[in-house]
């Protein structure tokens, strides 16, 4: 006879000391683990709602200025460097890691309208209304030295924003015309007009380095090139834009905030639709940037509120707010695309996560896997009704959800008028015009 | 003393390579020293305005090579991988076939698809690879020429195995009989219970007790829960909890006169069946009794629950197995098994096979994945009805009548003794007539409670010998034990979810065509829904109540003429969908014309 029988050794099994690790042998034979589907829903549900449950976005609160924040400038070098302006004229230079403001100066009389860092992050440009472009130090100066521009710029014409080339030593103005500066210059080398009164807002093309856009105040949005004498398109839409903002990636695409409480991204070869509409603020949208990766932008508005989209859908994915924060004028991705920063009307620069439960500090390597199995599995199940809801809930202030109802039934009664007319009319004579034709009027070249 | 050179970490000769990758994505690499391959614009593109000058002397630079096409089909088949693996261990990890990318929408969407079966298929792979690390083998018993395994007695088994497993067949003299008997799912304490209440809880591997006591009240069935410390006996009238030490926790006074109890480990359920016919649920987490309803099939004596999914299968007086979901209040499915009642029903750990035995002396194992069969997969006839049964890890079946046992070592030839021919593969005879039989987890070993007390058999290949330590750990420690249990709360699955199907969660929500064909008859008794009309309010003088009612009325109306217009509209889509086929046909005949009769006749239908 011939005989054997499982007998394990236990020195195989157990740990002989304390100091060593528990041993673990594993099977991965798929019949000693039954009940793999439900098992792996229940994990998926608990990594859902744990990401609820984590969600604070909040890092910090940067005060210190004594009026209303306006604009932004990111350094594009260093991480922890952040530059406001604000409607008093004072420029702030904030110290993130320490949550600081490291440096601050008057530049300008009245409001600050836009800040720029030149390419290589060495020199500050700051227009403002009264006029001027001044260049400044991005160091802080001497102890015993006073802040002193480097340079000042008077204009002829109004200004209102300030956009620095990616590569060359350039930059626009816009105001009452597009200007095209050369650094070295106090005159423009360029100016290029098309027949409207002002233009808010200027932004270089991070890639196709030379081409501009603006939005003026003709509820156009016109796009430029510094090499020619003339402007290079033009697109009108129903209502004016706040600001532009380039995909960082995919640099054919630019989103636009409108203020129809929606945002809009073009592809610039095809000006006529949009590519994409993006909903859900419920008043003005101030201002809109992409982060680094060209995949997501966050937009601010006037309702108090800022949000988080994927590029290519059209409903946001994330919305921020406190209870103190108002208007929201002015956004910013940050360049690790782990921070998005928030200037508002009552005088503060707030800090959020650009993923709200991300964790932060340092992360074990066995975490950071946890965390990676967690992310796969949201991403698995989340067309399951359950996971989906919890996924998607945002509890919003009283006053949007309010807005929210009253721009729901406004849409739902115009689709009803719509829907009568057509009804009552000749076939074909009303026709049906998608959501994205909508809001574009006309493409002029 | 010399010094010796360290030696140098041996170098991988082939540079690291992800396992998708083909050839070319190393071989496309420029190597020229540097120099890479600018391509110039045309003048009119570029953004400069002075002339160029042509060097001559600057050779033109062949294109890059085009990446080798990639390898077909017959290819990839010719070529042998470097360490194969073989098909049928591949088919052991494998969770089916690949998903054809055909039907999926979209150019994206099918890239993801294709891309997502890849990475199944090395995950596929990886697992299977890991069968290397297994550590044990499986027990086996050959017999010698001439002989056969059903020869052997148990002592003799017993005198040929090292003394670690000889420890393992021992015997219990009780005498507050007959006995029930469960081990815990890694297969380390054993529970008995006796009809006369007598309750004792041990570590059976190295025989130590630790609890045993008389509850003073009969004794129907033990059950250990989630944990080794607590378990639950079913008595004379409640259910009650102990745990380790023999302490009362709990009494369930919502469960009476319980005959069988039954835990599922996933879902943390303790399921009872009572002599009145009620099966019941009892989340043991949270204290609640999850289902508790009358199952309409009496006295419940035969129950046992489907690892795979969690559906108890009840057996009826009738010959009839019904499986049960806690939130359906009808059996999820039956099953005809025995034209005479019951005896014992089993399912193998697997979930795959339902083994059943009936007083006809017949046994029978069902296939219950494909429950559209009429036929068991196989059927064995004994000489007398089996009385219990069970199946082990690796699929031997053990079956008891009166005090003979056997087991056999395959669930569907049956046999085993290594001759061909259908004689058992190992039997005893016991001294008391057999109450329960389980084989335990993990180990060769089957326990058999009587009704004099307990034996415990060798059974070499019975029992899986590599254990998941994440699932079921024989060697826990009372730390890891408790870190098992907070993750298994954690994962505790909801009572919904116990469904015939377990990956019916992963799949996509479609509707089956029973499904729509019900949608389709629902259409011809569908009724007008109410109208609920809020008149908007007026000022006084600009319409009274009668007004308002006649305008509510004229509202009304309209809204049914249009429901019944949409209705009849649909109907009328539904209707042409069939019939067109139909009506199609009976045009293509020609006007019936009195000279038909002259026409040759159509051949006559062969009766069969």
């Amino acid at each position: 006879m011939k005989v054997k029988m499982i007998s394990r050794n236990p020195d195989n099994y157990v740990r002989e000391t304390k100091l060593q690790q528990h041993k673990m042998p594993r099977n991965y034979d798929p019949a000693l683990h039954p009940l793999e589907g439900p098992r792996e829903y229940v994990r998926a549900l608990n990594a859902t709602k744990l990401d609820r449950v984590f969600a604070k976005p909040f890092v910090c609160n940067l005060s210190g200025h004594r009026d209303g924040v306006s604009c932004f400038g990111k350094h594009p070098k260093q991480l922890s460097c952040l530059a406001t302006g604000a409607y008093d004229g004072e420029v702030r230079i904030w110290d993130l890691a320490n949550r600081a403001s490291s440096r601050n100066f008057v530049a300008h009389d009245g409001f600050v309208r836009g800040i720029t860092y030149t390419q290589d992050g060495g020199r500050i440009f700051t227009v403002g209304d009264d006029k001027t472009i001044k260049v400044w130090k991005a160091e802080a100066p001497e102890v015993g030295e006073d802040e002193v521009p480097v340079n000042t710029i008077l204009s002829k014409f109004g200004l209102h924003g300030i956009s620095h080339n990616r590569k060359e030593n350039k930059f626009a103005t816009c105001g009452e015309v597009c200007a095209i500066w050369d650094e070295k210059h106090n005159d423009p080398l360029k100016t290029l007009k098309w027949g409207v009164d002002t233009l808010h807002t200027i932004s270089y093309n991070p890639v196709e380095t030379s081409i501009l856009a603006c939005c003026a105040s003709d509820r156009s949005i016109i796009l430029y090139d510094q090499r020619e004498a003339q402007p290079l398109r033009k697109v009108v839409l129903t209502m004016k834009s706040n600001k532009l903002a380039w995909n960082p990636m995919e640099a054919f695409n630019f989103t636009v905030a409108n203020e129809d409480c929606n945002l809009y991204t073009f592809d610039t070869r095809k000006l006529q639709t949009p590519l994409k509409v993006h909903f859900d603020h419920v008043s003005a949208v101030t201002d809109v940037d992409y982060s680094p990766t060209g995949k997501e932008f966050i937009s601010g508005s006037y309702d108090k509120t800022i949000r988080l989209y994927n590029a290519h859908h059209s409903h946001s994915r994330d919305i921020y707010h406190t209870k103190r924060m108002q208007h929201v004028v002015c956004v910013a991705w940050s360049l690790d695309n782990r921070y998005v920063f928030s200037g508002s009307d009552e005088m503060n620069v707030r800090m959020w996560k650009a993923n709200a439960s991300e964790k932060l500090g340092v992360i074990r390597p066995r975490e950071r896997v946890n965390f990676n199995y967690q992310e796969a599995l949201k991403q698995k199940y989340a067309a399951h009704p359950q996971i989906k809801r919890i996924a998607r809930h945002r509890q919003v202030p009283r006053h949007v959800l309010n807005a929210q109802k009253k721009m729901r039934t406004v849409k739902e009664k115009e689709q009803v008028k719509e829907a009568n007319v057509r009804k009552h009319s000749k076939k074909g004579k009303v026709p049906f015009v998608s959501e994205k034709k909508k809001h574009v009027l006309k493409e002029e070249v | 003393m010399t010094k010796t050179a360290p030696k140098e970490r041996p170098k991988a000769k082939t540079p690291y390579k992800r396992y998708f990758e083909t050839e070319k994505g190393i071989k496309t690499e420029n190597d020229d020293g540097g120099l890479e391959y600018v391509k110039l614009k045309s003048k009119n593109r570029q953004n400069f305005t002075g002339d160029f000058i042509k060097m001559n002397d600057k050779a033109k630079k062949p294109r890059p090579q085009k990446a080798p096409a990639k390898p077909t089909q017959k290819e990839l088949e010719s070529k042998p991988k470097k360490n194969p693996i073989p098909e049928e261990i591949l088919q052991k990890y494998s969770r089916g076939e690949q998903v054809q990318p055909k039907g999926v929408k979209t150019r994206h969407f099918k890239e993801k698809q294709t891309r997502k079966e890849v990475y199944l298929e090395y995950a596929t792979e990886q697992a299977a690879r890991t069968e290397l690390l297994l550590q044990e083998t499986a027990g086996q018993l050959e017999a010698d020429d001439g002989e056969t395994t059903a020869e052997y007695r148990q002592s003799q088994i017993a005198e040929n195995v090292d003394l670690q497993s000889s420890a393992k067949h021992f015997n219990l003299n009780m005498e507050f009989g007959p006995y029930q008997m469960r081990y815990t799912k890694n297969g380390r304490h054993l529970l008995l219970g006796g009809r006369r209440g007598h309750v004792a809880a041990f570590d059976w591997v190295t025989k130590r007790l630790h609890c045993e006591f008389n509850a003073m009240e009969s004794v129907e069935d033990v059950q250990w829960l989630h944990v080794p410390t607590m378990y639950a006996v079913a008595q004379k009238t409640w259910v009650y909890f102990y745990d380790k030490k023999g302490t009362e926790l709990h009494c369930i006074k919502r469960l009476n006169r319980v005959n069988r109890l039954d835990f599922l480990p996933y879902h943390f359920l303790l399921a009872a069946g009572n002599n009145a016919g009620y099966a019941s649920w009892l989340d043991v987490s949270i204290g609640e009794l999850v289902g508790n309803f009358n199952t309409g099939l009496g006295d419940i004596r035969l129950m046992r629950h489907n690892p795979r999914n969690g559906v108890l299968c009840i057996g009826g007086g009738r010959g009839v197995v019904s499986m049960w979901s806690p939130k359906v209040r009808e059996p999820l499915a039956k099953l005809l098994c025995h034209s005479t009642a019951m005896t014992a029903l089993t399912v193998d750990p697997k979930g795959q096979h339902l083994v059943t035995a009936g007083l006809d002396r017949a046994v029978k194992v069902w296939d219950i994945r494909m429950l559209v069969q009429d036929k068991p997969l196989t059927h064995f006839q004994l000489r007398l009805a089996a009385n219990e049964l069970d199946v082990s890890q690796r699929g031997m079946l053990a079956l008891s009548q009166g005090t003979y046992l056997e087991t056999y070592s395959d669930l569907l030839s049956g046999g085993g003794s290594g001759d061909g021919t259908r004689l058992p593969y190992l039997r005893q005879r016991c001294d008391a007539f057999v109450h329960g039989l389980r084989f335990c987890p993990y180990e060769d070993v089957l326990g058999v409670a009587t009704a004099k007390g307990f034996q415990s058999l060798l059974v070499p290949g019975s029992g899986e010998p590599n254990f998941d330590a994440l699932e079921d750990n024989p060697y826990e420690t009372s730390k890891q034990r408790r870190e098992h249990e907070v993750h298994a709360l954690l994962e505790k699955i909801p009572p919904e979810l116990i469904t015939l199907d377990p990956l019916e969660i992963t799949g996509v929500d479609a509707p089956t065509l029973q499904e729509k064909i019900d949608a389709k008859r629902k259409l011809f008794h569908v009724k007008a829904p109410r109208i609920n009309m809020k008149s908007r309010h007026k000022m006084k003088g600009r319409g009274g109540t009668a007004k308002a009612a006649r305008n509510k009325q004229i509202v009304k109306d309209a809204k049914r003429k249009e429901f019944i217009a949409e209705v009849r509209e649909a109907k009328k889509t539904v209707i042409n969908q069939h019939t067109t086929k139909e009506a199609a046909k009976g045009k293509d005949k020609a006007p019936r014309s009195v000279l038909d009769r002259f026409k040759p006749k159509p051949p006559k239908k062969q009766k069969t």
